[in-house]
C-alpha cells in the first residue's frame, strides 16, 4: 500500500475519545494532522480522556511525535487527560524525554510588535548611542596614535606588512581598471561638448584636472571601501565571534593598537601612492580617447596635460586619498569591533562598514573642496 | 596548609543579559591555591560568570574583590592590571586565528617579558608538550581538531605562569585519556607554582579528583544553592537537584 498514515476516532463511552492510527505515519508522506482531532474534541465538550489504539500502526517517526506533541499541548491547555499507554512504547519513552525539562518561558523578552512611537523612540537614542560609539571610537584611535609616535603601541610588524600587501599591490588591478575607464568616460563626455566649440584640446586639461585632483581620490576610495573595508569589518568581526578580541582584552592587549592601528597605517601609507597611480591610469585613458578619437597629438596631450595640472592639483588629491583611506579603514575596523556574535551579524558589518565609508568618503570630499574654495587653492 | 587567603570575593552578585536576570545573589569565596569548579546545568551562566569575573563584562549588581581590592569599582587600568596576573582558556578556544599555534603562544610572552626569541620559542615549546601538543608549532588553529584547539588554548593561558588560571570546560571534547593527563596538569601546576585555578566544567570524574571547593548555581532557583568540597557535598547534601547533578542523575 502507499505510505500514508490513517486515523479513525471513536467514542466509546461518554467521556472517552479513542484515536485509531494505522498505516505509516512517516515525516513526509500524508499524515492527518492534530487539528482534526482538536475539532472533535471541542465538538464534544463532555470527553475528559484520550486514548489511542496503535495496532495497526506500521512504521512510525517523527510524523507521529509531532501529531502527539501538538495533541498534548492541546490537551493540557484544555484540561484533558491523554493516555500514552496505547501508543508504542518507543514513542512514550521519547515524548517522556521531551517533556522532562519544562519549557523555558522566561528566558528571553518576545520580541512583541512594538508601537510605531517606541519604534521610532528606540531609533533615535540607537542612533545618539551609536553617534557617540562612534567618538569614542575615534578618542581611543587618537590615543592609539599617540603611543604609536611615542614608540609604546604593540602590534605585530609582520601584521602590518601583510595588510599592507593586501591592499596595495593585490589592489592594483582593479584600481587600474576603474580609474583608466573613468579616465575614459570623462575625456569622451568632454570631447562632445568641446568639439562644438572646436576646443577638444581642452579635453586634456579637464580629465587631468579633475583626475589628479579629485576623482582620483574618490575611485580609489571608494574601491579600497568596497575591496578593503568590507575586508576589515568582516575579519575584526570573525574575531569577536570566535572571543579572539576577548583574549586580546584580558591579555591586556589593546585591540585598537593590535588590530585597527597596523590597518589605519597600512591603508592611510598606502592610499597617497594608490591615488599617485590612479592620476596616471586615468590621464592614459583620457589619453586613449584624445589620441585616437580627437587626432590631438601624443606630446601635444602631455604637454596641456602638465602644463594644467598644478603642484596643488596633485597634493589637494594625495591629501584626499590619505584621508579616504583612514576614513575607509577606520569604519572598516569600528563595525567589525561593534559587531555582534553570529555570522549574520559579520555579514551586517561588512555591509555597514562599506555603507560608512563610502558615506565619509563623499562628506569628507565636500568638506575638502568648500575649503579649498575658502582658502582659494 | 596554613591559614586560607581569600583570592577572589564574591559578593550579592546579581548577572543579566538586559532585563533577563541569569543568576542573583552570588556571594562565595574562592581561596589562593584552591581548584575552584564552577558547576551547573548547561546555559545556567557558568560563561557568564567567567566573563564578569576576568573583566569583560559589568555584572547588573554586586561586587567582585580580587584580594582587598573591589574589581568593578576600580577604574579600567587597575582592572587591566589585575587581570594580566590572570590566564583564560574559553570554551571555544579564541586561539587567535591568523597566528600559527606557536605565535599564539608566544604574544603574552613577547608583551609582558624580555625574553629572547629563542629562550621564547622554548617556553612555547614546553607549554605545547605539557597540554600533549609537542610538534604542533607551526599550525594554524584551523588545522588542527577542536579539542587540540582547547587544549592549544590552554597552553596560552599557561604562557605568562598567571596567578589564576581560568579555565571554561577545559575537558569537553577531549577523550578520557587527555581529560585525566589535563587533571593531573592542573593538579600539578597548583602543587608546583600555587596557582588558583577556576574550573568551569561538567566532568563528574574531574570534579570529584581535582575540585577542592566549588559551587553550584540552580537554573530552577536561580540563584546558588551550595559551596564547598564537592566531594562533601555529594555525602552532605540534601538538595535533590544538587544530588541529581553529581550522581549524573542516576536514581540512587
Ligand atoms: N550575548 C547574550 N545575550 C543575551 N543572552 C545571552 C547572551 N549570551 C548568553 N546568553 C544567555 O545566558 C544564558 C547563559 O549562558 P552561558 O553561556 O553563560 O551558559 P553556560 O552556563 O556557560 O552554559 P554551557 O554549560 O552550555 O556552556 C543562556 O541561557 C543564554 O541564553
Ligand atoms: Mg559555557
Amino acid at each position: 500500500m502507499t505510505a500514508r498514515g490513517e486515523m479513525v476516532m471513536e467514542q466509546p463511552s461518554e467521556d472517552t475519545l479513542k484515536v485509531i492510527l494505522s498505516g505509516h505515519w512517516k515525516l513526509g508522506g500524508e499524515l492527518p494532522g492534530a487539528d482534526k482531532v482538536q475539532q472533535t474534541l471541542e465538538a464534544r465538550p463532555g470527553v475528559r480522556n484520550l486514548v489511542f489504539d496503535t495496532r495497526e500502526l506500521v512504521h512510525w517517526d517523527t510524523g507521529l511525535l509531532t501529531f502527539l506533541v501538538n495533541l498534548g499541548t492541546f490537551c493540557s491547555r484544555q484540561k484533558i487527560r491523554l493516555n500514552r499507554d496505547g501508543l508504542p512504547p518507543g514513542a512514550q519513552r521519547l515524548l517522556e524525554l521531551a517533556s522532562a525539562v519544562p519549557e523555558k518561558t522566561d528566558a528571553r523578552q518576545a520580541a512583541e510588535g512594538v508601537s510605531f512611537l517606541t519604534h521610532l523612540g528606540n531609533q533615535t537614542v540607537d542612533f545618539f548611542r551609536s553617534a557617540g560609539e562612534m567618538l569614542e571610537f575615534l578618542g581611543d584611535t587618537v590615543i592609539a596614535v599617540q603611543r604609536l609616535l611615542r614608540g609604546k603601541a604593540q602590534y605585530r610588524r609582520s601584521d602590518l606588512g601583510l595588510i599592507i600587501q593586501a591592499c596595495s599591490a593585490q589592489a592594483l588591478p582593479i584600481v587600474s581598471l576603474i580609474c583608466f575607464l573613468v579616465g575614459l568616460i570623462l575625456a569622451f563626455i568632454g570631447a562632445i561638448q568641446l568639439k562644438l566649440f572646436g576646443a577638444q584640446i581642452y579635453v586634456a586639461d579637464l580629465v587631468g584636472i579633475a583626475m589628479v585632483r579629485l576623482m582620483a581620490a574618490i575611485m580609489t576610495g571608494i574601491v579600497m571601501a568596497g575591496r578593503t573595508g568590507g575586508a576589515f569589518a568582516a575579519q575584526l568581526g570573525t574575531m569577536q565571534v570566535n572571543q579572539e578580541i576577548d583574549a586580546l582584552k584580558t591579555l591586556g592587549i589593546s585591540p585598537m593598537e593590535f588590530l585597527v592601528l597596523p590597518r589605519m597605517l597600512a591603508l592611510g601609507l598606502m592610499m597617497p601612492l594608490l591615488c599617485l597611480y590612479a592620476n596616471f591610469m586615468g590621464i592614459l585613458g583620457g589619453m586613449v580617447v584624445g589620441v585616437w578619437m580627437l587626432d590631438i597629438g601624443f606630446i601635444q596631450y602631455y604637454n596641456q596635460t602638465a602644463a594644467a595640472v598644478n603642484l596643488w592639483n596633485l597634493g589637494i588629491g594625495l591629501f584626499s586619498g590619505t584621508v579616504f583611506g583612514v576614513i575607509v579603514a577606520l569604519a572598516g575596523c569600528l563595525r567589525g569591533m561593534q559587531c555582534g556574535r553570529s555570522a549574520s551579524a559579520v555579514g551586517d558589518a561588512a555591509t555597514s562598514a562599506v555603507v560608512t565609508a563610502i558615506v565619509g568618503i563623499i562628506v569628507s570630499t565636500a568638506v575638502i573642496t568648500v575649503l579649498c574654495n575658502f582658502l582659494g587653492i | 596548609m596554613t591559614e586560607k587567603e581569600a583570592h577572589i570575593t564574591v559578593r550579592d552578585l546579581t548577572m543579566a543579559y538586559g532585563d533577563f536576570v541569569l543568576m542573583r545573589d552570588l556571594t562565595f569565596t574562592i581561596n589562593r591555591g584552591d581548584i575552584f569548579i564552577v558547576m551547573g546545568g548547561s546555559g545556567c551562566g557558568k560563561s557568564t560568570m567567567m566573563t564578569i569575573l576576568i573583566g569583560l563584562k559589568a555584572p547588573a549588581k554586586g561586587k567582585v574583590f580580587y584580594g582587598e581590592v573591589d574589581f568593578w569599582g576600580a577604574d579600567p587600568p587597575t582592572r587591566a592590571q589585575i587581570i594580566r596576573r590572570a590566564g583564560v582558556m574559553y570554551q571555544s578556544g579564541a586561539l587567535w586565528s591568523s597566528m600559527t599555534l606557536a605565535e599564539n603562544i608566544a604574544l603574552p610572552l613577547e608583551t609582558y617579558t624580555d625574553l629572547s626569541p629563542a629562550r621564547i620559542r622554548e617556553v612555547v615549546k614546553l607549554k605545547l608538550a605539557l597540554v600533549g601538543m609537542a610538534g604542533f608549532e607551526e599550525f594554524y588553529p584551523s588545522e588542527i581538531s577542536g579539542g587540540m584547539q582547547k587544549r592549544a588554548g590552554i597552553a596560552r593561558a599557561m604562557a605568562l605562569d598567571p596567578e589564576i588560571l581560568f579555565f571554561d570546560e577545559p575537558s569537553a571534547g577531549l577523550d578520557p585519556v587527555s581529560a585525566r593527563r589535563l587533571d593531573d596538569l592542573i593538579l600539578e601546576l597548583r602543587e608546583s607554582l600555587g596557582t588558583t585555578m577556576v574550573v568551569v566544567t561538567h566532568e563528574l570524574a574531574s570534579i570529584f579528583a581535582i575540585g577542592s571547593n566549588s559551587v553550584f548555581l540552580d537554573v530552577s532557583q536561580r540563584t546558588m544553592t551550595a559551596t564547598g568540597n564537592p566531594n562533601q557535598l555529594l555525602a552532605e547534601t540534601r538538595d535533590p537537584n544538587l544530588r541529581l547533578f553529581l550522581t549524573r542523575g542516576e536514581k540512587s
